[in-house]
């Protein structure tokens, strides 16, 4: 992809294999925020100059543009938040909190992100909820027949990434949504490794609420989005109150809130982010969705060829599609071969990927993970390959 | 001491680590350190009886730097006295941090002598020492 003169940070000499964590930005994303910053700084909905006129229309634009890139029916259902963390947290104590009761299930699985995970955890302590999973297939997968099997009548939410930043599977969100809602069970999804990768289409997959990263998807970070169901956005508690978000108040008792989408965005938002990821939107289509897709699957495949002929390499997601490899080099741990590799200026990602339940299943606490994105190449997995041929990984990490 | 002495030392700690495997025993104390980075998880647990180390065993799964920092720090404090063991941890802590260190009481340690040189990896050759400080300071 003829894309990499777009990067700035592609002039440094590393090669970024960590695009699962963050993601570069391009000139037109880095342009966009330095123009707020230069020309009209002013703050939003506040509109009695030009600038700040001039902000609400760059604020609102950027909101239309994230709703026509996931196509939902309105920008009402486009909530501005600070990232997937805080778009999943306000979904679970905004909305959930208020609508479900002790003994009801949600479904998750054991590859889930901890931000998925942790606020499901504290609303099962709050209100005795239970959190449920539905078991992985041998490739870690989730099969449709598995959701089947982990519903019960008490299920009412499934909750799972779309795809997982361990193991980068795809999951079959559109049926699973089917399954679910001819059960009266609505579906909640982690977004933030499948919109900057994949065409995420909300009214397609049938999905009730998304939330997602602008930094993962080549936006500033600070910025990210809660998509809801209108009507179910309609009934969801404000998490913070403040300015921005009230039309009157007088007492307690008497507040009057804004509509959506303002209701859900107290206080001053993150515009210089909001712009930024409206800027990334437009970059993400004129390079194409599909096109990104197919590179992103091309270079996990090539990836994936040329490191299973290595002997001292096991690779732990060899099956699945999505362009997240998770692998260790045999006697050597994880961190060291970061490091390693680092050494070469090379980035990948050691760890647990904080889906730390997920070790139940692979039977390693910690892998490598290499995440692929629109600017890597077959040459830089070249040089990847080359460098893990190395029989002396451990020593000359040291 | 040249570098690939130091590298093999360090190689030898980590595939053979000594007194890896905890024990049940009330006569211990324990502490888990971890790094920020998550991934370096070590149990320590110690007896001090009449102010001297009598044995320091860990377990866990971490990198070559701390799993062997740890093997080297056990074999250095066992049954010297608290007082010992942090002068010890002292001159062990500036020479990681580049600062001047006395080199005649650092002993084995001194394969990490040039760890400062890998910021990444300062955290690795000072966790096992962070959590027998906690300990033995409460000596
Ligand atoms: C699957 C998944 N969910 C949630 C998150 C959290 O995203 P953020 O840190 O931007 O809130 C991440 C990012 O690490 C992720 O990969």
């Amino acid at each position: 992809m003829k894309v990499r003169d777009d990067f700035p940070m592609l002039r440094k000499k590393i090669i970024y294999f960590d695009n699962g964590a963050t993601t570069f930005k391009p000139h037109i994303v880095i342009d966009s925020v330095v123009d707020y910053y230069s020309n009209y700084s002013a703050n939003a909905h506040r509109g009695d100059y030009d600038i700040s006129l001039q902000v609400d229309d760059a604020f609102e634009a950027a909101r239309e543009k994230v709703k026509k890139f996931i196509n939902a029916k309105t920008t009402e259902e486009i909530i501005f938040t600070s990232g997937t963390t805080d778009s999943l947290n306000m979904i679970i104590k905004g909305y959930f909190k208020n609508h479900l009761n002790s003994g009801d299930e949600i479904l998750i699985t054991k590859s889930e992100h901890a931000s998925l995970v942790l606020p499901w955890f504290l609303l099962g302590n709050q209100i005795g909820c239970v959190v449920k999973y539905i078991d992985l297939d041998q490739d870690l997968k989730v099969t449709i027949e598995n959701v089947t099997k982990a519903i019960t009548n008490k299920t009412k939410v499934i909750a799972l990434s779309h795809i997982t930043n361990v193991i980068g599977d795809i999951r079959p969100i559109k049926e699973i949504s089917k399954l679910a809602h001819q059960r009266g069970i609505l579906v909640m999804v982690d977004g933030a490794q499948s919109v900057p990768h994949i065409k995420v289409d909300v009214e397609d997959l049938g999905i009730d609420f998304l939330g997602f990263s602008g930094h993962k998807m080549l936006g500033p970070t600070g910025i990210g989005v809660l998509y809801g169901k209108l009507e179910l956005l309609e009934k969801m508690k404000p998490q913070n109150v403040g300015g921005g978000m009230n039309d009157i108040f007088t007492s307690l008792k008497q507040i009057d809130y804004k509509p959506l989408p303002h209701r859900l965005e107290a206080g001053t938002p993150n515009i210089a982010g909001a712009i930024g990821l409206g800027a990334a939107i437009d970059y993400l289509e004129m390079v194409g969705m599909d096109n990104i897709s197919k590179h992103d699957q091309e270079l996990k495949r090539y990836a994936v060829t040329k490191l299973s002929k290595l002997d001292n390499i096991e690779i732990y997601n060899a099956n699945t599609g999505g362009s997240i490899i998770a692998f260790n080099v045999k006697g050597v741990f994880s961190q060291d071969t970061a490091i390693y590799l680092n050494k070469h200026n090379i980035c990948v990602r050691a760890g647990s990927h904080c889906a730390k339940m997920l070790s139940d299943n692979i039977n390693v606490n910690s892998t490598c993970r290499l995440s692929f994105y629109l600017y890597n190449t077959k040459e830089e997995i070249d040089r990847l390959v080359e460098l893990l041929k190395n029989k002396d990984i451990l020593k000359e990490s040291l | 001491m040249d570098n690939e002495v130091k590298r093999n030392i360090i190689i030898d700690h980590y595939h053979n680590p000594l007194n890896k495997g905890l024990l049940e025993d009330e006569n211990y104390t324990k502490i888990r350190v971890n790094n920020e980075s998550c991934i370096d998880n070590i149990v320590l647990m110690v007896k001090v009886e009449d102010g001297i180390i009598k044995d320091i065993r860990f377990d866990g799964e971490a990198c070559a730097i701390s799993t062997s920092a740890t093997s080297i720090m056990i074999k250095m404090l066992l049954n010297k006295s608290v007082e010992e063991a942090l002068i010890i941890l002292n001159e062990y802590e500036k020479m990681i941090n580049e600062q001047d260190y006395d080199e005649s009481i650092i002993g084995e340690a001194i394969v990490y002598n040039e760890v400062y040189k890998q910021p990444n990896r300062k955290k690795c050759a000072l966790l096992p020492w962070r959590g027998i400080k906690i300990i033995i300071e409460k000596e």
